[in-house]
């Protein structure tokens, strides 16, 4: 199996998203942006582990999704303000 | 193989959901158009994608690989926490969009806003 350009392909939607966190008007919307980038890695972040044939990377991918959740709530709080 | 084949299908599946999750995030008017796009598009292509990788440490472990058991379950533990995590986020995120302030592009009528006031 060649996981290389899936790599690929997957760096350059996270280099959009990336793009639209930059340039995005208001803070709701870089929040979005910031989600998705946050889905592209942990897929990417499998794929690069069965491409190395490590699986430390795979578990990298469980904690990142988990504190990426935590910290879109959080954001999500402070953006949002008043009773949640 | 056909395995292999029906591991590059769902890579080839995942990958253009990805992509175009990521192109609607750029070309939609307002937030909640980008977010349903880009969230939807995303986790749906990143399922196809932690399902290839699976289904391949699912033949190697079938084959006789020793650490390709912990990277199957691994994956299988990875896709259960972006599923959980993607659909609540979003949630969260259009909630407080909506609670900021942000409206729809072209919105007439508002029923959200009379349901808060009573």
């Amino acid at each position: 199996m060649n996981w290389f350009p899936a790599v690929i392909v997957l760096v350059v939607c996270i280099i959009i998203c990336v793009a639209r966190i930059l340039m995005g008007p208001g803070a709701p919307t870089r929040l979005v942006a910031f989600d998705t980038t946050n889905t592209l890695v942990v897929a990417s972040l499998v794929i690069a582990g069965m491409m190395f044939n490590h699986a430390i990377f795979i578990d990298v991918a469980i904690v990142y999704a988990l504190l990426s959740f935590t910290m879109t709530l959080y954001v999500a709080k402070y953006i949002g303000g008043g009773k949640f | 193989m056909a395995l292999n084949i029906v591991t590059y299908i769902f890579i080839g599946i995942g990958l253009f959901f990805n992509l175009v999750g990521s192109v609607g995030l750029h070309r939609f008017p307002d937030m909640y158009t980008k977010l349903h796009a880009a969230t939807k598009c995303t986790t749906f292509g990143s399922i196809f994608l932690i399902i290839a990788v699976i289904m391949q440490a699912a033949n190697i472990w079938a084959q006789g690989g020793t650490s390709q058991s912990v990277m199957c379950i691994h994956a299988v533990l990875a896709l259960v926490a972006l599923l959980i995590t993607n659909a609540t986020g979003a949630h969260a995120i259009a909630r407080t969009a909506y609670r900021s302030g942000e409206k729809p592009a072209k919105a007439v009528v508002d029923d959200l806003e009379k349901k808060e006031n009573d």
